[in-house]
């Protein structure tokens, strides 16, 4: 119909890519361990249901929360009322306390300069109507959630360029890496408005290093331009090296008041970390200006008031805050290491990673070619045959074929069990014991190469920043 | 800062405003029975508080509903994941039955057909998003509610024209105000998309005539363009004629299933009838599968909370409790509204006549200095700053007269209410004409009320009359 917008009409919101499409098939298929046990295994949906028992059990203790009482009495009418765009004050300074806390307290968030959203899908949204008019362009490291180039584009016609990371050096950002994106917006006459980082990474699942943040602060001050770190795995770190938040950062170089801190933004939520993702609860947190445009803007994106009192009384709690950060972590890091040596007993590696929900997976070596034709073919070999949804690398625009992410939060021990026994099945096929050894072979020396990755990586933030 | 968008820089929010200055004078005193008995007393908010008793009273019988409980069962697990754009199926249903009952009945909604917002705010941008682009244009007639400058415009980039609506017939809309609104579009420059209305209107009150409406269809018919009907206020038609949803008169025209009826678009909320604007519950109903299709992806932007899609889908499957409501908040409504209506008259005002709303759409032209927004302006201050009473002006919904302005009487408590008029009628009678004015006022009032019962009836029976310029 003529009569539509282009918004309405076009394909920006990248619904058409696989990674919406492996939904699909799992939807018209889905595993259930009794009803359906041939079914299609979900490890593409980076959700965490490992620690609803601890908040089940919170809500068991404090049912004031959800039934809109405080101390005895209702506060039905007060919240039903409540629709104030700079948000329930309680809510925001537990949010502010929470924040902190995931930093180990080193850097401390000031409630007034929160912005709640409707989850951060709104929050970057809102982010981009904030600092950039349509044309303007944002450069993302490679490979990033497929959800952005819905998110950061579509309504607000601004465009990614992406800055390329590659396997040579555990996909870290390097200074080259930076300028040639932005060298590439130039040539594609964008003007560049900023860096947008997701840190922890979705969907390497690691940590961004000093190194790298040092970089990035010292890229967006030369060129005077906004960095947002969407920090919104920050709470899925399960092991070192530990989290490093640009506030930190910006606290170490004492930063904090000067002009480039004024252009750093944090993007949080609660549906990672709490694994809360139907209660819709995001932030930015940034300087005055942008608050207080951000802060109109959520109108169109805020917070149910129910919620808000639910999780400021949940978050208040710093006894259940406290408990369910280790926990959390604590069950994250059994439960990635499981995948990991699932993978590693078919030959499979990973890129080491401390954080998040999924594991960012090697496959190059099982591609017929070095092509993304290839690898869309091995990704379908695995929806279809091998019954698991996996994300292709492609989806996340990763610049070299064969990488997957593989989430492992999302699903019971067992059935990951069940998932690693299909892969086991596909990959050692009809002559398993030749192909099992040369795997056994491959993998000690894999494991050698990796070590040296990871010291690679880690020992970098000694170095000076070069490109690798 | 060089580095925001222009969205940030300009004043589209359109926050500055005396709509929202007025909000803030409030914010710093506001009035309270105990408290600060002087204090200015908040009548700009149309906010529904006269029926919390029974929501209540609902949740205290249905406790599983906000404790994540199904039959007593923890189903806190499937609503903290539950984030499907579709919305909760349960919900849907709920919402398009509901919507359904608030119509007699006499039209089916079809929860396919429906997409989930955060609050109709978030329902009227998404709208604009899907069917206009950057500069074009929706005729929106005046006056209209002052957030739609932000709403359908500020992120948007789309432009609203008004269809000047005035006092001559009772502000409806005629067929030449909307020729001419067209007509002034164009000369500006702007491509026509549609037309938005509000009905019942806000800030008059009124629901829209069966004339104005088949007015309206036919015009998009011949236009080729859209009809946004936001039915927000659907349920608070206290009137005792039915409200008649553009939805009843395409079905009377028999035009369901045609080009026409995919080109018009209902946008409703929770936020007036239940009085619930802090739980964000809006909606968008269209019979266009790829607005709904792509309203749908961008509902991800403003997605309804499923902690309360579930409560709410647990209160409106309620057939009991929804039908007892609807008829009990008219109830309230209709006797809060005669309550404000004669306090006003005993002061020697008068109101637009109005069946549906919170608020009424006060005629204080006559205490005006001069026939000018200055004096309008002039009198709000005094209104706001020595009656203590936060109104809103009617230049500030885009009249295009002077002297009219929205009042609300559906939150605050009846005393409250009382002690607002008592103010304002030592208001009337203390200034120098006001003392002249209340005798006048008498007077004229005995022979407006003659007028007004004609105009009503010259805007009921419109219904039987061929359309033509009032």
């Amino acid at each position: 119909m003529g009569t539509l917008s282009k918004k309405a009409t076009c394909n920006t919101h990248g619904q058409d890519s696989s990674y919406f499409l492996g939904w699909e098939e799992y939807e018209k298929n889905p595993y259930d361990e009794f009803k359906n046990p041939d079914g299609i295994i979900q490890m593409g949906l980076a959700e965490n249901q490992l620690s609803f028992d601890l908040i089940e059990s919170w809500l068991a203790k404090n049912p004031e929360a959800a039934n809109f009482e405080r101390e005895g009495q209702s506060i039905f009418r007060e919240l039903a009322l409540f629709q104030d765009y700079h948000g329930l004050p309680s809510f925001k300074n537990a949010m502010a306390d929470f924040m902190s806390e995931n930093r180990g307290n080193r850097v401390c968030f000031d409630p007034r300069k929160l912005v709640l959203t409707a989850g951060a899908t709104s929050a970057n949204e809102t982010l981009m109507f904030c600092l950039a008019d349509p044309g303007d362009a944002f450069l993302l490291p490679t490979p990033y959630y497929p959800g952005f180039d819905r998110d950061l584009k579509w309504r607000t016609g601004v465009e990614i360029v992406p800055i390329q990371c590659t396997s040579a050096n555990g996909f870290r950002i390097t200074k080259s890496a930076l300028e040639e994106a932005y060298k590439q917006a130039l040539k594609l006459n964008l003007k560049v408005k900023g860096v947008l980082i997701t840190n922890p990474s979705n969907p390497l699942g690691t940590t961004i290093t000093r190194t790298e943040l040092n970089r990035l602060l010292d890229f967006v001050s030369r060129k005077n331009l906004h960095l947002i770190s969407d920090e919104i795995y920050s709470g899925t770190v399960f092991t070192s090296p530990s989290f490093i938040s640009v506030m930190e950062v910006l606290k170490e170089k004492k930063l904090e008041n000067s002009d480039v801190s004024k252009r750093v933004h944090i993007v949080y939520s609660l549906s990672k970390d709490l694994g809360l993702p139907g209660f819709r609860v995001g932030v930015i947190y940034s300087n005055d200006i942008v608050v207080s445009a951000a802060t109109k803007m959520s109108s169109f994106g805020l917070i149910s008031s129910q919620t808000q009192y639910l999780l400021s009384a949940l978050l208040s709690d710093k006894n259940f805050t406290k408990n369910y950060l280790k926990e959390n972590q604590t069950r994250l890091k059994n439960r990635h290491n499981k995948l990991v040596s699932g993978l590693e007993d078919v030959g499979i590696e990973c890129l080491r990673s401390n954080a998040g929900l999924f594991c960012w997976v090697d496959m190059r070596h099982l591609l017929s070619s070095n092509t993304f034709e290839a690898e869309i073919e091995l990704w379908k070999k695995i929806v279809y045959e091998v019954k698991l949804n996996v994300s292709p690398g492609s989806s996340c625009h990763c610049n070299e074929p064969g990488w997957f992410r593989v989430c492992f939060a999302n699903m019971s021990e067992e059935t990951l069990n069940v998932a690693l026994n299909r892969l086991k099945m596909f990959i050692d096929g009809p002559s398993s014991t030749t192909r099992s050894q040369s795997e056994h072979q491959r993998l000690k020396s894999l494991r050698k190469m990796r070590v040296s990755n990871w010291v690679f990586r880690l020992s970098f933030q000694d170095r000076e920043p070069e490109e690798r | 800062m060089k580095q925001l968008s222009t969205k940030v820089t300009s004043n589209g929010h359109g926050q500055d405003s005396s709509y929202f200055l007025g909000w803030e004078e409030y914010e710093k005193n506001p009035y309270d029975e105990i408290k600060n008995p002087n204090g200015m007393i908040q009548m700009g908010l149309a906010e529904n508080q006269l029926c919390f008793d029974l929501i209540e009273s609902w949740l205290a019988k249905n406790q599983d509903a906000a404790s994540l409980k199904r039959n007593g069962q923890s189903i806190f697990r499937e609503l903290a994941l539950f984030q499907d754009y579709h919305g909760m199926p349960e919900f849907k249903k709920a919402m398009a039955e509901f919507m359904e009952e608030i119509r007699g009945n006499r039209v089916t909604f079809d929860p396919k057909k429906i997409v989930l917002a955060a609050g109709s705010t978030s329902a009227n941008e998404t709208l604009m998003f899907c069917l206009a682009e950057p500069g074009d244009a929706f005729l929106l007639p005046t006056p209209y509610y002052p957030g739609f400058d932000r709403d359908l415009k500020w992120r948007t980039g789309a432009e609203i024209v008004p269809i000047h609506c005035s006092s001559s017939n009772g502000f409806q809309i005629t067929e030449s105000a909307l020729q001419q609104a067209y007509q002034q579009a164009h000369k500006l420059d702007l491509k026509v998309k549609g037309v938005l209305v509000t009905n019942p209107s806000n800030p008059l009150g009124t629901a829209l005539t069966r004339r104005e409406l088949n007015l309206l269809v036919d015009f998009i018919t011949s236009k080729n363009i859209h009809l946004i009907s936001d039915e927000i206020y659907s349920g608070t038609m206290f009137g005792f004629e039915q409200f008649i949803s553009v939805m009843d008169v395409l079905k009377d025209k028999k035009l369901e299933n045609t080009e026409v009826s995919k080109r018009v678009h209902i946008v409703y909320s929770l936020s007036k009838d239940l009085g619930l604007p802090g739980f964000r519950v809006g909606a968008i109903y269209s019979n266009d599968e790829m607005i709904v299709s792509a309203a749908t992806k961008m509902s991800s932007f403003g997605l309804v909370s499923s902690q309360t899609q579930y409560l709410l889908s647990a209160l409106l499957s309620d057939k009991k409790f929804t039908s007892q409501y609807l008829e009990e908040n008219q109830k309230r409504l209709r006797s809060r509204q005669k309550r404000l209506v004669s306090g006003l008259e005993s002061s020697g005002i008068t109101c637009l006549r109005s069946n549906a709303g919170l608020f009424c759409w006060v005629d204080m032209r006559h205490l005006l200095d001069t026939n000018t927004f200055e004096a309008e302006l002039d009198l709000w201050k005094k209104i706001v700053y020595n009656v203590k009473l936060n109104i809103s002006p009617g230049s500030s919904c885009h009249c295009t007269e002077p002297g009219w302005f929205r009042v609300c009487f559906a939150n605050m408590s009846e005393d409250t209410l009382d002690m607002a008029l008592e103010r304002l009628k030592t208001f009337v009678e203390s200034t120098d004409c006001g003392r002249m004015i209340s005798r006048k006022s008498h007077e004229r009032l005995k022979s407006l009320r003659k007028k007004t019962v004609s105009n009503w009836v010259f805007r009921v029976s419109w219904s039987d009359r061929v359309p033509d310029e009032r």
